[in-house]
This record gives C-alpha cells, structure tokens and sequence, in this order.
C-alpha cells in the first residue's frame, strides 16, 4: 500500500513536562517519510481522537503513529478500522513515567522509541488473511465413542454443526455402557448410567455420522482442511473435517502388576472394572465359587498414588467403590463393605455421597494394605489402621475389589524408541533412543497425523496428552485437536462431560476462525501468517523441527511445506530460520531488524551506552509497563523491542546490533523448564539456546560474552525491572564501550 | 453508555471473572455477539488477587492479561464494569435483562495519569487487599486493572476532598455528578458466571477470626504473599508485622461440616499446599503444620503434594482443630485438638494461623428471574429441561480455575445451542 504517515505526539500526562516536543519531532521523525507531525495535550480525548480521524478522511492519512501512552491502554480509541496501519510509541509508562524530565538522556530515549515505531510502521503491511484454495469444512472428528466422545459429537451437532465420530468397538458407550450405575452430580443418590439413551439420541441426530469397528488411518492437512482417512469394517472411507476431538480414554491399570495385593493370585481378588462389569450383568458373586459375595473390602489407591506404580490419583475411585459397595449392600443388606483408604477424595458436592456411603454403614479405615492372604477358603486383609495406630486384620472377606487407576489410552506399554538425532548423548549402540512423552511420536496410534513431528498429541509425563497450562486447559500443541475426557486427565463422569461439551466449542470455534483466515489462542484474531520465500531455502529443517505447533511438514526434497491453518502466529520459525527467508506483513526479520538500526548510536566519547533489550510482549512487557505505572526508575540507555514471543528473536539481530555498536543485548523472557510458562511452549528457551550459541559471533567480533544475557521475567514481576536492568548496565560498565561503535 | 444494540442472537454473561472472560471469549471468537457484565470496577475476578496458581506457581495475571488481549481486539465483545444484572425477563432465545450501572465518578476521559489519587487525603479500606490496608478514595483499584481507569469512592460525593479530585484532574474526568443508570439488553442466552464469595470465616466462632489478629483466611494469606499486596509481599504477622516462624494451616475450616458448609470446597487443599510454598520460599527457617482430614490432591496434583511432603520442615497433622485462644500478651495463637492418628491431645503454639475457608457461590438474585434450579447449597443446576440460563464454574461446583475454564469453555457452547435452536 502507498503509505501516507502522520505522527501523533501527546504531550499529556507528563510527557510535555518531561520532553522538548519540538525538537522530538524534528530529531524522532527526520530519517522517515512523515506527511504530518502534530502534537496534542489530550490526544485520547475526544479532540485528539477526532484530530486523528480529519487527517485520515481530509488527508488521506493511512499510517497513524501515536507517541504517548501504553498499546495496552486507550486501544479501542486509537482503532481507525481495519484500511489503517496505527502504530504505537510508548513515551509514557517507559519514558516520561520511568525517567528524569528535561534531561537529555530521557529527550534521546523519546527520540530513539519513536524512531523506532517510525521504522516499524514504514515496515507494516496491512494483512491479509490466509485463504485455502480448497473448500472449508466446518465438521468436526470426535475420535473415541465413550461417554466423552458421544458427549462432544452431540453436542456439536445441537449447535449446528456436523460431527463425524469413530468409534474402534463395533458399538457406541465405551465405559459407560458397561456400567450398573452412575454417580455424578448433585451426588445424592447413583442414577441410570443411561448409555442407551445416549446411543439413541446419536442415531437420532442426523448431524452425527457414527463409524464404528472403524479406525482413524490418516488425519492429512490442517485445521478446516483435514482430510480422514477412516478404516470403517475393513473398508477405506474418506471424510474432511475442520478439527478434532480426541477421547479415547482410558485403560484400567494392569492389576496384574499387583500381585503383592493378590491379585492373579486369589480369584476372588477383582479389580473395580471387574466389579462393575459383575454387577452390571446381574449378581455379584465370588469368582472362585459362585456364591454370593457378603463382605467386600475394597483397596482404594490400588497401585495408584505409588511412585512404584501410577503416581499419580485417579480422581474417580473413591467415588466408584462407594457406588459399588452400595451394589453389595442393595444386593444383601446384612452384607458388610469395608474401605481401605490413604485420603478420600470426593471433591465439592461429592461430599454428600461419602457422607450417604458412611450413614449407610460402610466401613472406612484409614490406612495402607499390608497383606492379602486366604484361610478356610476366605480372604484376609491385613492393614496399618492409621487411627488405631495398629496393624489390623479384617477376615471372612468374600470378594476384594482394588480400586485401580486410569491409564490414558495413548500411554504405550513400553516406551517407543526412534533413530537418535545426530548430536544425541543417550543413543544406543544402534543410534537409537527413547522418545520423550513430549513429543509427537510418543503415544499410542489414535490420531495418525500426517505431520512431520509425529503423528499424535505430545503428552505430559504420564501420557496424558494434557495442555500444561492452568488458565488454557485447551490449549493443545496441536491446533485444531483438542483431547477431551480421561485421555487428558483422570476424571470422574461430570468432569468428563463438561470436559468434553468444552473441548466441542473449541473445535467449532477453530473451524469458524480458520475459515475467516483468523488464528486460534493465544493470537485469536491474528490474520498474518508466516510467508517464505522458498528461493533461499538451504533446506536446513530447523523451522520444521523448533515450530512448537507441529505446522510445517516437509516435501521429498526436504523443503518445508507450511500449513497456515496450523500456525499460531509465534513467530518461533521465523526465529529459527538462518537465511531469514520467514516473514509476517507486520512482523520481519528485517523490519525489526530495521528498528534496531534506527536506534541511535553515541559516540563512544559521550560516554552514552546503548542496550538493546528484546521483550515477550505477553509478560515481561507488561510487567515493564506495570513498573512505569509505579514511577519506578531504570537506566535511560535501554531500548525495549518487543517480540510475539522470544523464540521469534533471530540471531541476526544480536549480530547486527553489535556491529553497529550496541554495547549490549538483554533479552527479558517467560520462565522455562519444567513448569515453563511461554504460551508458546519453549520460545524463551529456545531463544536462551540461540544466544548460547551467539558466542562463536562474539568470538568472531572479539567481544566479551557477559554483553548478552537472557534473564526470566513473569508479568509480576515488575518490581525487579530496574534491578535487573541496572545490573545488566553495570555489567556493561565494566566491560566498557563497544570497540565497534561508529563503524 | 444505554446505547447497546443487541438481538436475541447475542449472549449476556454476568460476571467477570476466570470464568465469565473465558465463556465470553470463547463464544466471541466462534463469531457470536456478547456482553459481559462485571460487578467490580476491574476485570478478573479472584484469580487476579491471587499471587500464584497451583500447580505450576505462576502468576495469574499472565493469562489474564492474554484473554484481555483477546478482549482488546475482538469487536463481538462489549463489557461493562460496575455492573449488575437488576432484572431478567422472558425466556430461553427470547430474555429481557436490565442492567445496573453504579457510578464510578470518573468518566472514560481518563488518562490514569493519578492526579486525583495525589490529591485526595481521604483514605478507605483497601477492598482488593480485603481490607488489611487502606487506599486513598480515589484510587487504581490494582496495577494490572483492566479496564486501567481509576475509580472514585461514594464517600468523596459532595466533599472538599471530591472537588479537589475535580479540580486536580486535567482531563475532565472526574464526575462527581455521575447517577446509577440502567439499560436493557435483549438477548437470547444469559451464561451465569458470578463467582463466589470465601465463607465467613467468623461464623466458626471457636477459631476466633476477626477476634484475633493472627488468625487469617486463605485468601487473605494470597494477598500478603502478592508483591502488590499489604505487605509487598512479605508474610507477616497482622497484629505487629513481625516475619512469620511458625505458621499453621487449618483445612476444611468450616467446610465438610454440616453445621457450616456441608460440602468441600475442592481447592482448599491445593491452595495451602500452594501457601505452604509461599513461606517456605520467603523464610527458610519457618516451620509450617498443616491440620487436615483428607488431603484432596486430585489427579496428577497429587505430584505438587508429593513435593510439599518432601520438604522436612512442612509437617502434616491429621486433626480437626477443636479451639484456639490467643495470648494478648504475644499475639501467639495456641491450638488445641486431637491428633487422629495418635490419639493424643494437640496444644500447639504458632505465629500465625491461616484457615483454610471454603466457597460459597453467587447465585442469581435476581427478583422476578426466570428460575434456575439450585441445590440446597446454593450451587446452580444445570438442568437440560430448563435451558436458556446456564451456570458455569463456581457457581456450579467448588473448582480450581482450569476446571473452571472448561465448564466455562462447555457454557459458551450451551449458549451458542440456544441460540441455535431459535
């Protein structure tokens, strides 16, 4: 677009006290193309805006550059519609708010920010929102037809949607359908499991499609764009769909592993499955004999809650062994139910159904089991009864029911292994190694993606393809799949279905958002998307395998074939991409690259340093802004860039920087590690490994290595922005000018 | 501001929290209209009071400065702070909704510049920090508050101190003139999302809250943790802000007691394993005793209780705590109990004691509303032969903020299915 620039100074809120306008104007806008400069007391005011606005309808001015305030305040009055670039300069919360008035190191940083959102602007292209050559398909894939997924496919379809759903049984109803009883909310009393009634109302849905004894094949394409491959009785159907759910649930854990419990040792030692699968089909009884089962001691934490075993809890077992020792009671009312628990965990209103399975006679012990062993063709258990502080032992048992775990149905039995990457430490002697849950070649087939990182969802450590984010708890590593129910995290059964009405909404709302070109959270709205030009490939992989989203897949010749649909819009391809050939309209390589070189450099005589600090624009941005707002105070020397997200920075920057003179480079990040919290999920640490590698530039400049640093900061942590940044200028104090300024 | 234009195909969610920004948002951006009401001058809820979330011990404003983000550039939203619903008619597709705006005293003019705020000498309790410090009356009412506008205490109406908020306010933005007002929206799915109050500790009389200083809530204990808290952050005794050596955690304070709050409340578990952290990070000599009857670490959080229980200076006690007195002289809180598992008596002294309080949900009080089953608790029923009203997250059931955000994710698309069937 031909670009008509006008630039706006405030001279409110103290930035007219603090700075010379005049001279910010001439000296801040003087290297750019600028039509109109004009300065305003009040410019989010009604007058300002309406300013503003004359210039765009009288003048043509199509490119708006505001220099005052935050981009986080007064963002809706400064929106002139979707045909003007606005830029904003922050001259408040980072200058006039943070640093001296009057002073000439506080006039050069003014200057140098709007510089800098000068050079921004000159760099911005409107964008324009990807569209597919194909057809969009708003359908949405449920993959898994227990309570969850049956859930998630008729619930798409009362809002109007269609959905396909898979099921590998040749019948709908997973767990549900094997169950006496349900207890869910309000948790008074067990109701119907009612998986008839909901097989039911799929058949009678029109919008719902059902496959069963079918399997997923190939999931090909992207969100809006997927084609599938179903394998439906041995025969090959074909459907395209807009996104996914997966829930595919659960597998109890492997009672056979708890033999010390005696399971596989005495028959009638049953898992919690086994009860429920007894008592559905008609009486409970002892397997060993057939007769009827009066004393039942139920073992809670069955290989759960057990660094040995499932560490982690199930969530549901306390609750299933109260719903099943009332199937025993209701069967004999003499008969006695005994509960051996570590904590009993039933959570919110769920305390009324303990409080019920207490009042109605049940036994609970506090305790651990020690022994299971027979006599006189009975079982025993021996305990440690944590409130008798003794170990005691409960005989004349007819049934023992160990309340086993969850296991998510994507856990492998044994850990897969792949050919090791080149630089592996931990490879085999066939160069092989383990694949970490992390990553898309872990879990058991269910999906089969055709992406490049693996053909199903990364997991957390237990295999549960779970997000890792707390306020986000859809927010997967693979846009457009979302997992749903106990494949995501044990669950009981109101969980499951909120879980699963939730991850349906996400799924429709994917495929309205892609259709319009838009991206997906955390950038919902976004509609550039990363552009290559392919000319200048060198086929290195490094965008294909750093993308956290799995969006770029490769070609035979190993070009990267980009997925749009995919993308998040991080930004972390164009990052990683040494050729620099990874572009967003508003978000380059070079543009930023330009806004470093429009800082300006002082002399090393002036004794004027220049740090150059790069900032997630999510936390440490905002935390910057929030120390403003508290009129704390920081060096003047540092320039603040903000990046979508630090695994955007691209090494070339650091270069560039420090050849111009930049003495030094602070990069200000989200935490990262185990608990990370880049929403992108390793962009701060990716851009931490980057910079390790920025040495070999250092080297080649003979600079000194302490002139760039990484430095972790949460959106809270405003109060430590000036140590840190007065702590990275001592540094680069003692190191002193950069030998390169002026070159 | 009465100027709102919407059908029966938008959505009304009452409430402003983790719950209704979620429910909002995510029916937002699948293209539907929405207006979000919130009682409090700011967006966020609770969870912006809070310093961290558990399990990760990251700090809440992260993501909610991400949703205010997707607030900012999505046009389907409107959303209106210091507003309540004062009247629901009609039915499912088809709701009349009054809203209730209470003034602010200060206009969309401006600029957060904080010249009234250094004017005004009046001060207030500090309702953000649940009172435990004051406020000037004109004031911010957080750093991270979105919308970032100050706001102007009833109190300073008709004062010398008000019109020198006037007077100092460069920009015109202090109306001291501003009346409740109220507008009606049509809608045509109302998602319930007003959150909850922590129970009144006070009423479990024998732990002798609001009696003596020393002992506090949970929530409060979040706050005194916060960098922008009280006490920046520094946990200390309320009663004469020494540094905290000895501190205990009492669960289940009037939860899972039919004489109080008969359920659980879910989360109280976790968040004094959380606080447990807090201390233990600030104070490395300070000793924590945690009173509980079960500990409820649901799920793979049962890898956070694992850690809290490896740390040797954290000690678990299984007990309801019957009593605490308080000697005046010290401010040293003695509590006295029986040890389950024991069976010996407890008399303990600490420095400081955090009851662990459980949720009370808010319900909609709305006279002449269309009903919408509760239980007897007050918790809303989602009942699928009643649609049209839904309620999402603590409303329904006591829960952490993930599980909140799911059922709040599962609301937007209750809602989006009413509309649907018009």
């Amino acid at each position: 677009m031909d670009k008509k620039t006008a630039v706006y100074i405030c001279t409110g809120c103290g930035i007219g006290d603090a700075l010379d306008i005049e001279q910010l104007k001439e000296e801040g806008t003087e290297d750019f193309t600028i039509d109109i400069t004009r300065d305003h007391p009040f410019l989010c005011g009604q007058e300002g805006v309406d300013l503003i606005k004359q210039d765009i309808e009288g003048e043509g001015i199509n490119t708006v550059i505001i220099a005052a305030c935050s981009h986080r305040v007064n963002y809706d009055l400064f929106n002139f519609g979707q045909g003007v670039i606005v830029q904003r300069v922050n001259l408040r919360e980072q200058v006039a708010w943070s640093q001296p008035a009057g002073e000439e190191d506080t006039q050069m940083l003014a200057e140098d920010n709007l510089r800098i959102g000068c050079s921004q602007a000159k760099d911005t292209e409107l964008p324009e929102p990807f569209k597919a050559e194909e057809e969009y398909s708003k359908d949405i894939l449920v993959v898994g037809g227990g309570l969850a997924g049956m859930t998630a496919a008729l619930e798409t379809a009362r809002a109007g949607y269609q959905a396909i759903l898979v099921e590998r049984e040749d019948r709908l109803g997973g767990f549900l359908g094997k169950m006496k009883k349900l207890i869910t909310l309000p948790y008074k009393e067990v109701s119907e499991p009612g998986a008839e009634e909901l097989i039911k109302a799929i058949e009678d849905e029109p919008k719902v499609k059902v496959y069963t004894s079918s399997t997923v094949e190939k999931i090909s394409g992207g969100p809006g764009l997927y084609t599938v491959e179903i394998k439906s009785n041995g025969n090959g159907v074909s459907e395209r769909v807009g996104a996914v759910v997966q829930a595919t649930g659960w597998v109890p854990y492997d009672a056979n592993k708890l033999g010390h419990l005696g399971y596989g040792k005495f028959k009638d030692v049953v898992t919690n499955v086994e009860m429920e699968e007894m008592a559905a089909s008609g009486k409970i009884t002892r397997p060993s004999d057939g007769s009827d089962a009066k004393n039942v001691l139920f073992i809670q934490c069955a290989g759960s809650r057990d660094p040995e075993h499932l560490p982690y809890c199930s969530s549901a077992c306390c609750l299933v062994s109260m719903k099943q020792a009332g199937y025993v009671k209701e069967q004999n009312p003499e008969a006695v139910n005994y509960i051996l628990y570590k904590d009993v965990r039933t959570v919110g209103q769920a305390e009324d159904f303990y409080r019920k399975a207490q009042n109605d006679g049940n036994i609970f012990i506090r305790g651990e089991a020690a022994n299971v062993g027979e006599e006189g063709g009975k079982l025993f258990v021996e305990a440690d009864d944590e409130l008798l502080g003794e170990r005691v032992k409960i005989e004349d048992l007819d049934l023992v029911v160990l309340a086993v775990g969850m296991v998510p149905a994507s856990k492998p039995d044994t850990t897969p292994r792949i050919k090791a990457p080149a630089d592996a430490e931990d490879a085999d002697e066939d160069g092989m190694i383990e694949v970490v849950p992390d990553s898309g070649f872990f879990a058991n087939s269910a999906l089969n993606l055709d992406y490049r990182q693996g053909p199903e969802l990364p997991t957390l450590k237990y295999g549960f393809p779970d997000s890792h984010f707390i306020c986000f708890p859809y927010e997967t590593r693979r846009t457009g799949v979302y997992s749903a129910g106990c494949i995501r995290r044990p669950m009981e059964t109101a969980k499951a279905i909120d879980d699963a009405v939730g991850a349906a909404m996400k799924a429709i709302q994917c495929t309205e958002a892609t259709a319009e070109g838009k991206a997906v959270h955390p950038r919902a709205g976004d509609t550039t998307y990363p552009e290559f030009n392919m000319q200048r490939c060198t086929q290195c992989k490094r965008c294909t395998e750093e993308c956290p989203f799995g969006a770029i897949n490769e070609d035979e010749e190993a070009n990267p074939l980009p997925n749009p649909t995919r993308c998040r819009r991080c930004g972390v391809c164009m990052g990683a991409c040494p050729e620099r050939i990874i572009s967003f309209k508003n978000y380059s390589v070079g543009m930023i690259g330009n806004m470093i070189k429009s800082v300006h450099v002082p002399e090393e005589d002036e004794e004027k340093p220049r740090v150059l600090c790069l900032i997630c624009e999510n936390d440490a941005l905002p935390a910057v802004d929030m120390a403003g707002i508290k009129r704390m105070k920081w060096s003047p020397y540092v320039r603040f860039i903000p990046m979508r997200c630090l695994g955007s920075m691209n090494l070339v920057w650091i270069a560039d920087s420090l050849s111009r003179g930049i003495d030094g480079i602070l990069l200000l990040g989200c935490r990262h590690g185990d608990d990370y919290q880049c929403h992108f999920i390793k962009g701060s640490e990716l851009a931490e490994t980057r910079l390790s590698k920025v040495s070999e530039t250092l080297d080649r400049l003979a600079l000194e290595s302490e002139r760039v640093k990484f430095v972790e900061v949460g959106i809270t942590d405003y109060h430590k922005i000036p140590a840190i940044i007065d702590e990275f200028m001592e540094t680069i104090d003692e190191v002193g000018p950069n030998p390169y300024k002026g070159w | 501001m009465a100027d709102v234009q919407t059908t029966n195909q938008s959505i009304l969610v009452v409430g402003g929290g983790m719950s209704g920004i979620t429910a909002a948002l995510e029916a937002a951006e699948a293209g539907y209209d929405v207006v979000l009401v919130e009682k409090n001058p700011y967006l966020g809820g609770r969870v912006t009071q809070l310093y961290q979330y558990f399990p990760k011990l990251c700090p809440p404003n992260c993501g909610l400065e991400i949703n205010f983000r997707r607030m900012r550039q999505n046009p389907k939203i409107r959303f209106f702070t210091m507003a309540e619903v004062a009247g629901i008619s009609g039915q499912e597709g088809d709701y009349d909704v009054t809203i209730k705006l209470s003034p602010r005293y200060v206009n969309e003019k401006c600029t957060c510049c904080g010249k009234c705020a250094e004017v005004c000498e009046v001060e207030i309790d500090n309702p953000f920090n649940y009172g435990m410090d004051k406020i000037k009356a004109a004031y911010l009412p957080h750093e991270f508050a979105f919308p970032m506008r100050y706001v102007l205490d009833p109190c300073l109406v008709g004062t010398d101190e008000g019109k020198k908020c006037l007077e100092a306010c460069e920009y015109g933005a202090v109306d001291l003139d501003m009346e409740e007002a109220t507008f009606d929206l049509r809608v045509g799915a109302i998602v319930w999302a007003a959150g909850w109050d922590p129970y009144d500790a006070a009423k479990v009389d024998y732990y002798g809250y609001g009696e003596y200083e020393n002992v506090i809530t949970n929530v409060m204990m979040e706050r005194l943790a916060s960098p922008n808290g009280p006490t920046e952050g520094k946990i200390v005794r309320p009663s004469d802000g020494k540094e905290v050596k000895n501190i205990a955690f009492i669960q289940c304070a009037g939860s899972r007691d039919e004489n109080y709050l008969p359920y659980c409340s879910g989360i109280c578990c976790l968040a004094s394993l959380k606080q447990t952290t807090y201390v233990r990070e600030l104070y490395p000599d300070c000793d924590v005793t945690v009173f509980f009857i079960d500990i409820r670490a649901l799920d793979r959080l049962e890898d956070f209780y694992t850690k809290v229980q490896e740390d040797e200076k954290v000690t678990f006690i299984k007990s309801k705590i019957a009593n605490i007195t308080e000697d005046e002289d010290t401010g040293d809180l003695l509590l006295e109990g029986e040890n389950t598992r024991t069976g010996e008596q407890i008399l303990m002294n600490f420095d400081l004691v955090v009851l662990a309080t459980g949720m009370v949900p808010n319900g909609i009080q709305v006279d002449g509303a269309p009903e919408v089953p509760c239980d007897e608790y007050g918790f809303l029923v989602n009942d699928p032969e009643k649609t049209g009203i839904y309620g999402v997250g603590c409303v329904r059931r006591p829960t952490d903020v993930a599980s909140s955000v799911q059922d709040a994710t599962a609301g937007a698309l209750k809602a989006i299915q009413s509309i649907a069937r018009r």
